[in-house]
């Protein structure tokens, strides 16, 4: 081994606090990289493969009913290259161990793999269309009650209870995300996808050849455009409610929105890290060579060239980097398998294993490298400039400038004033260290802010708007004597009825497929907020629109909007909008029932209730509704809520664990570097301040008070910074599916700067440790 | 043994010397060191810096320590300066017994008894010549102001220039008044002209020669320049740890007529 490589495994040895707090920082933008990419990697290419394979639909289409023989002119349309005539109802479940209903979708399949939207088979057979009863059940309900192949199980199948033989366990590309109604998170255990054989769905549903839903696959490169306008022409007669592409299908809908976060998330999370690494290493290398200047200045001076000892130092960084690289890759590999575990858990993919090939691991070392050495190379170009005539000499004393008039500093301390002006005197250096911890301030905000958020929406949505505790969708609209057989349901203390329909609301070019839901007058179980979080008053006439619809059709109160009834034969009429109300959870458009009445003009209709129940009387409730013929589907608000709840605190906790672990590295990474360079830079003077009779807290406190200055910069603007990432997060999830309110609570502010002030202090107190241990007489007596 | 070197020391000075806080002859010793010991451990091997010196530093009296590199002087400094911790023995400032005391003690003593003057400054470089020497005059029981601590040692003009626009011998002087802002009993001045020509060096030593006529100040000052010890009440050259010689002068020099 060369004096030099000895050299440098001495320095490694000695600095290695430094070198491992350097290489944390490192780690953490390494591991983001691989985290995000690993799984943005995992979802997409499994997404992918998983849709190629099993021939995900790129178009699809509701309707009433219609002839299959519909099927050639639908298969004539140029473009079209597959298409599948299904029938699809939901149904409720009653199932053994579970008191209160489900609620499930049927799908009808062909005799064989269908030509769309095939099902992957995990375990079993295919359904015989021959022996009644025999259905395929997804995956994930199958796991929430431990069905196997050959279980039973019944159900309410158009009134009907029927019991079904489980002969497959499957997963389809079309219920990768599979989410009850009313849920906010999949509840696998209440929601259920059935894949039936088309004869007994048809036998059932009175649809014998007949379908009412369509899925299609286009040839490559078509645009649904081309396709949608011929589609929706055939189907118009049959009720059809319009053709929608992937990205209006809710399973679809949530993966690109989980991708697009990912992908926010690889852009923005790994260049903070990298960049806060790489002025960690210029802090560090900086200070590192001004030590060793007089031994650069002796080992050229007996002939040892520029590149070999510039190459020294570069091996140093290099060694931070690669230290960084193997933490980074082991926890961004522990991570990235948790993420995709999660994912799995959501996701209902055939097999779904964390992407971590070679390439992610060379582009993230690639990174860290290069972020390492741009950190080094200006105090390495300073190595390779200095002379050693003038290397050998003590360097030029540091200048100083008074910034402040004697009038300010006469009211300042000595020892204040020292801290002040050698902040002053490296004013990027201390913009950097404020900076790198605000960043620690703002990602526990980032983190913690969802606490507040979900809070905020829990009470919006579950006590303040949605107070019901279910909500019965009926299997067809029908008169309002459905209500009264509703409201005679055991346990049923208050019913208020709805009206739900299909439409597209159109402004100019801009268009939106979504209900219109009706809300009584008088209603008080379902309550719209506006804006300022009051009860809206409904409207006589006129619509109430969600404040993401008024902005995605650059809609205001006033204002006139195009309303295409899709369930009425694409009738269009122009409606005035009336208000502009909150709502977070889907394209919310409320209007009174008269109005809705009028707007569609076949008298007085109900798509379902909203109910207020009896808790001690759940049980009869529950048992009533699995036996009550025409409910065709049932939301269950306060099991939701209590799912929802349990599922994002558990999501969010790991998520919040996740990141103080982050913002704790950036504090003491950030911090205790760079006290231990204030430190090494002012040994003498703290040293000095020793011996002329100061004592050691009034040394120390010379360079906490500049390490508390910095930290104190750092907090309002880790505030203004944790804002900023909290809403571009809160914009981030913002989708036609959801938005999550902004809400920061002041508690979440003052908790942030809590862990990271407390980190701060920690940092700070083990390098004090040092100034106590201080040599005075040898500090003093070496030349600087 | 201590008091008899104090008297020599007294009656020889007393004649020629320009401070008036030794007439009479009945200077007290100010300092005194009784069988002080130090002993480094260097790996597996004890090394000692100074063996058993006993010492007095008289009240007003000027003394030059001389010796080789390692012979025990600056150790011995340190020591009775509450720098450092002796191995054994004892040192007194008056009646306070340095080696028995608490660091915070000693930072106690340094901060209201002893002024210290190293060879390499230590200034602040962030603090302007009177804010170092306001540094001190801040935590001292009775200070000078800084302005004057600076006059005295001729630099009324520098008071808001900072280190680095300052040559080594206004800092070295910088330094000077920033010890005696506190009007310390005793000054330390370990090689105060070590890093300076000779021209400038003597300007720090008429420096140091006046805060001791003007004041009473004690003065101890290690040097390696033998020329030195002509300026001094006192003469003691350490070699090996110990004291290996004392000498008093019947007439100390003034440092311009000291030529090396």
């Amino acid at each position: 081994m060369s004096a030099l490589d000895r050299k440098l495994r001495r320095d490694v040895c000695r600095l290695w606090v430094q070198i491992t707090a350097i290489s944390l920082v490192m780690a953490c933008g390494v591991a983001t990289i691989i985290l995000a990419l690993g799984a943005y990697r995992s979802l997409s290419e499994t997404r992918s493969a998983f849709y190629d394979r099993y021939r995900f639909a790129t178009a699809f289409a509701g309707l009433n009913r219609a002839p299959l023989s519909l099927r050639e002119p639908i298969l004539q349309i140029p473009g079209v290259r597959s298409v599948e005539l299904r029938i699809v109802k939901p149904f409720i479940i009653d199932i053994e161990g579970m008191s209160e209903p489900g609620t499930g979708i049927a799908v009808s399949i062909p005799d064989t793999q269908p030509a769309v939207n095939r099902l992957y088979l995990r375990s079993g057979r295919w359904p015989d269309s021959g022996r009644a009863g025999e259905v395929a059940v997804l995956e994930s309900f199958a796991l929430a009650h431990g069905l196997q192949p050959g279980d039973r199980f019944s159900v309410l199948l158009n009134g009907k209870r029927q019991t079904l033989t489980l002969t497959a366990i499957v997963l389809s590309p079309e219920y990768v995300y599979a989410i009850g109604p009313g849920d906010m998170v999949p509840d696998p255990r209440r929601f259920a996808v059935i894949f039936m054989p088309r004869s007994a769905m048809a036998a059932v549903h009175d649809m014998e050849g007949a379908f009412n839903d369509i899925a299609l696959r286009l040839q490559p490169g078509v645009l649904l455009n081309d396709v949608s306008m011929a589609l929706d022409a055939i189907l118009k007669p049959y009720g059809g409610t319009g053709t929608i592409d992937r990205s209006q299908q809710t399973s679809h809908a949530f993966l690109d929105n989980e991708l697009m976060q990912l992908r926010a998330m690889a852009a923005v999370v790994p260049p903070i890290f990298l960049l806060l690494s790489a002025f960690l290493v210029n802090m560090v290398l900086t200070r590192l060579i001004a030590l060793e200047r007089e031994q650069i200045g002796l080992m050229k001076a007996v002939g040892y060239g520029s590149i070999a000892i510039g190459w020294h130092f570069t091996k140093l960084t290099l060694v931070i980097a690669v230290l960084g690289i193997l933490i980074g890759f082991l926890f961004g590999n522990v991570l990235g398998r948790g993420m995709t575990r999660l994912y799995a858990s959501f996701y209902s993919f055939p097999f779904l294993v964390f992407s971590d090939s070679m390439d992610l691991y060379a582009v993230a070392g690639a990174f860290s490298v290069s972020a390492a050495l741009a950190g080094s190379v200006r105090a390495i170009v300073g190595v390779l400039r200095l002379t050693p005539a003038v290397a050998m000499l003590p360097p030029q004393p540091v200048g100083y400038r008074s910034f402040l008039g004697r009038g300010v500093t006469r009211h300042i301390s000595q020892l204040n004033l020292m801290a002040i002006r050698h902040l002053l005197r490296w004013p990027l250096r201390a913009a950097m260290t404020a900076f790198g911890t605000s960043l620690a301030v703002g990602l526990l905000i980032t983190a913690l802010f969802t606490y507040d958020s979900v809070a905020f929406m829990i009470d919006t949505v579950f006590f303040r708007t949605e107070r019901q505790d279910a909500t019965v969708m009926l299997s067809e609209a029908a008169g309002p004597g459905a209500l009264s057989s509703l409201r005679r349901l055991p346990g049923v203390m208050r019913a208020e009825p709805y009206r739900s329909t299909l439409v597209v609301l159109r402004r100019d070019h801009r268009a939106r497929r979504l209900s219109i839901t009706s809300i009584a007058v008088n209603a008080d179980l379902f309550r719209p907020l506006d804006k300022k979080m009051n009860v809206t008053i409904i409207p006589p006439v006129g619509l109430l629109i969600s404040e993401r619809v008024a902005a995605l059709l650059e809609l205001k109160s006033g204002d006139m909007v195009e309303v295409e009834l899709l369930d009425f034969g694409g009738r269009r009429v122009s409606v005035s909008v009336s208000a502009v109300i909150e709502s977070y959870v889907g394209l919310a458009v409320f209007m009174s029932p008269e109005a809705l009445d009028r707007l569609i003009g076949d008298g007085p209709r109900i798509s379902g209730a909203r109910l207020a129940l009896d808790v001690a009387q759940l049980p009869q409730f529950y048992h009533a509704v699995k036996a009550t013929p025409g409910i065709g589907a049932i939301a269950l608000q306060r099991v939701s809520h209590a799912h929802f709840r349990e599922t994002i605190e558990n999501n969010i906790f790991i998520m919040t664990s996740v990141y103080v672990a982050l913002a704790v590295i950036i504090t003491f990474g950030v911090v205790y570097n760079t006290a231990r360079i204030h430190l090494s830079e002012r040994a003498r003077e703290l040293a000095s301040l020793r011996v002329l009779g100061f004592s050691r807290s009034e040394a120390s406190g010379v360079l906490l008070t500049e390490i508390i200055v910095l930290i104190a910069i750092a907090q309002p603007v880790g505030w203004l910074l944790g804002t900023g990432f909290a809403w571009s997060v809160v914009r981030g999830f913002e989708s036609d599916l959801f938005r999550i309110p902004f809400v920061i609570e002041r508690a979440t502010y003052a908790k942030s700067s809590l862990i990271v002030v407390t980190v701060a202090a920690i940092s700070a107190l083990i390098v004090r440790r040092r100034v106590d241990r201080l040599d005075l007489v040898r500090v003093l007596k070496t030349r600087e | 043994m201590i008091e008899p070197l104090c008297r020599a020391a007294q009656g020889g000075a007393a004649s020629s010397s320009p401070s008036g806080s030794r007439e009479g002859g009945a200077a007290q010793p100010i300092l005194r060191a009784e069988r002080l010991t130090k002993i480094y451990r260097s790996g597996d091997v004890d090394v000692a810096a100074l063996r058993a010196v006993d010492f007095s530093f008289c009240r007003g009296e000027i003394v030059v320590l001389l010796g080789p590199s390692g012979s025990g002087k600056s150790t011995f400094l340190n020591l009775v300066g509450g720098l450092d911790r002796a191995s054994s023995g004892k040192a007194w400032f008056g009646n306070l017994d340095l080696t028995a005391c608490s660091e915070r003690k000693l930072t106690r003593f340094r901060r209201d008894h002893v002024g210290f003057v190293f060879q390499f400054y230590n200034l602040i470089p962030s603090l302007t010549a009177s804010e170092n020497v306001a540094l001190v005059t801040d935590i001292a029981k009775d200070p000078m102001d800084p302005a004057e601590a600076l006059a005295r040692v001729g630099l009324n003009e520098r008071l808001d220039h900072f280190p680095a626009q300052l040559s080594g011998g206004e800092q070295q002087r910088v330094a000077i008044a920033r010890a005696i802002a506190k009007r310390p009993e005793i000054m330390l001045c370990d090689e105060p002209t070590g890093a300076l020509d000779s021209r400038t060096g003597i300007v720090v030593l008429e420096a140091l020669i006046r805060v001791n006529a003007e004041l009473g100040t004690t003065i101890a000052i290690i040097t390696h320049n033998a020329a030195i010890r002509q300026i001094a009440d006192r003469v003691v050259t350490f070699r090996d740890g110990r004291i290996a010689e004392e000498a008093t002068n019947t007439q100390r020099l003034p440092p311009h007529a000291v030529s090396w």
